[in-house]
């Protein structure tokens, strides 16, 4: 019996113990959750911090100034820049307007892996968010400048294939006004041909080469008046915060858990990649995501095209440009012309270097790459995943390794640096 | 047999060799463990002594900005009369920098100016500086480890 009870008490002793168990593993798992969430190891080093900080919006300095364009921030030029973008008359066949491939509704792009204006051109339409903060314009970097810029696409026979001085006789009939409001009066164009620039068609060749010195000189400065008219509207052109932006706002403000309702742990994982293993911010750094440098990293060529040889053209071409920052129509000093004295040039590292595109709204623009080559953008992680040897001259980059999961969580990131252009609405529509 | 020697032989020079040869190319790419990336020191062959004085701290990437250059003779005279050539690299990566730096001042006392600075991305960098004055040449080159 008493054996009996001893072994009924020890039954009973056991079922209590479990119980009791249970409570204080309960309680330990309470108490240790209570002070993990308290002494929550930190999601980013020091030393991160920095690195995103630099990523974030608010980092963004103010827009540098454009010594070469005295125009570059007076409103009357940005209101006539802006009629000049929509307007289709400023081509060859009255159809091709800047905004014609650079769509406002598009983040100011098309969407198109190649341009279309009067014929097919073999770039992508660049977008145009912050394109004032980049010292070097086109994939190749041939222009310097915003308004030396905007003047490629308006000679370029498969853009606007027009030419100067028949643009300068649309401005004297349509924009007299305007025009004179900020660049002073127009001078006498009534004897000039009808079109003619030094460009890639015969007759307005022919014509060009027939025009006095004096008077080519005259055209060109009305053209790069144009230009800079054209700048100082892009330069409002800006890219507003994205969602990437507030979770900055809060890690950076310390508020780990606000952070972590703005970021779910694929998007973290992603960004860790993006700034660590995955090498991205290497060339997509800064506010604006992009080093504006240039980088061959070895994306496959069209097979429809020939290969382009990138920065290694477009730096002569630049050097050799009248409406570069050391040039006569520029307004700078050529101690302003920095970029332009201390360029580097001739290097064997230039061939099929391009330049690396804003991430800002990077998901609302495929397809990418300098010719669209590539469709998506799980794709082009792909690509930059196995890093394929270059077509021309030797990829920058090396294979990364990373895994299914970490795709994913790369492109989950990349989703989150879309946000709204910042700009006044009415320079989002065509001009009433 | 001894052909079969031979080979065995042969086979394992070259994997020592590529071993060695990886090894090699590992060690060029990597960065040393500690690396010197103090901002004043003795050329290579000891003929200088070599100062770095970037004008905007710490080194910023994406930002034109000039250094000055402090170049004394060993026993610390100034050398007024240096003509310099500059290059930046990151061993790295197959690129330079996408700038081409020179020396645009003698500001005097041994000092110098360098304009053109500027650096596209962060990580190891190394600057180094070809240093000519009458009777002397030397070398030196400075380690840059630069925010990401």
């Amino acid at each position: 019996m008493s054996a009996n009870h001893q072994s009924e008490g020890g039954r009973a002793g056991v079922g209590r113990r479990p119980v009791r168990l249970l409570a204080l593993a309960a309680l330990v798992i309470v108490a240790a959750a209570a002070i993990y969430s308290f002494w929550l190891p930190p999601t980013w080093s020091e030393q991160e911090l920095t690195t995103l900080r630099g990523l974030w919006l608010e980092s963004l300095p103010p827009l540098p100034a454009d010594p070469s364009n005295q125009y570059a921030d007076d409103p009357q030029a940005a209101a006539f820049g802006h009629q000049l973008f929509f307007d289709t008359r400023f081509s060859g066949n009255s159809q091709v307007a800047c905004a014609t491939c650079h769509l406002p509704a598009l983040d100011f792009q098309d969407g198109r892996p190649l341009a279309q204006g009067m014929g097919q051109a073999d770039m992508r339409t660049m977008p145009l968010m912050g394109v004032a903060y980049s010292p070097w314009l086109f994939w190749d970097g041939r222009k310097d400048s915003l308004w030396a810029q905007a003047l490629g696409p308006l000679e370029n026979p498969v853009e606007h294939g027009g030419s100067r001085v028949q643009f300068v006789h649309l401005l004297a009939e349509h924009y007299r006004l305007e025009y004179e409001a900020i660049f002073g009066p127009l001078p006498d164009i009534s004897h000039l041909p009808p079109t003619g620039g030094p460009i890639d068609n015969l007759a307005a060749q022919t014509a060009w080469q027939s025009m006095s010195r004096a008077d080519q000189q005259m055209v060109n400065q009305i053209f790069a008046n144009m230009g800079k008219a054209i700048a100082a509207y892009e330069r409002l052109l800006l890219p507003g915060p994205a969602r990437f932006d507030a979770y900055l706002a809060a890690v950076l403000a310390g508020d780990e858990r606000p952070a972590a309702t703005i970021f779910n742990p694929d998007e973290v994982a992603g960004l860790r990649l993006f700034i660590g293993r995955g090498n991205c911010v290497d060339c997509h750094n800064g506010p604006l995501l992009t080093n504006n440098d240039f980088h061959n990293t070895g994306v496959p060529a069209r097979p429809d095209l020939p290969v382009p040889l990138g920065r290694a053209l477009g730096v002569h071409r630049l050097l050799a440009d009248e409406f570069n920052c050391l040039g006569r129509y520029s307004d700078a000093a050529s101690t302003d012309c920095g970029e332009l004295r201390f360029i580097s040039i001739g290097s064997h590292q230039m061939a099929y270097q391009f330049k690396p595109p804003s991430l800002r709204n990077v998901d609302e623009r495929p397809p990418y790459m300098h010719a669209g080559q590539i469709a998506t953008l799980a794709a082009v992680i792909e690509h930059y995943n196995q890093a394929p040897a270059a077509p021309l001259g030797h990829t920058e980059i090396e294979p990364l390794g990373l895994t299914e999961q970490e795709k994913a969580q790369l492109l989950a990131f990349l989703h989150t640096l879309t946000g709204p252009i910042n700009a006044d609405a009415r320079w989002l529509a065509p001009p009433p | 047999m001894r052909k079969r020697y031979y080979g065995w032989l042969g086979g394992g020079l070259l994997l020592l060799l590529a071993v060695a040869a990886t090894a090699v190319f590992i060690h060029r790419n990597q960065p040393p463990d500690e690396l010197d990336t103090s901002t004043s020191k003795l050329s290579e062959a000891g003929l200088y002594q070599v100062a770095i004085i970037p004008a905007v701290d710490p080194v910023p990437i994406n930002q034109m900005h000039s250094w000055t250059l402090e170049i004394l003779t060993a026993d610390g005279q100034p050398v007024e009369d240096a003509v310099i050539e500059v290059s930046g690299d990151m061993p790295q990566h197959r690129h330079g920098m996408p700038t081409r730096p020179q020396v645009t001042a003698n500001l005097g006392q041994g000092r110098y100016l360098v304009e053109g600075l500027r650096f596209q991305m962060g990580g190891w960098w190394v600057m180094e500086f070809d240093i000519s004055s009458p009777g002397r040449h030397d070398r030196v080159a400075f380690n840059l480890m630069l925010q990401r």
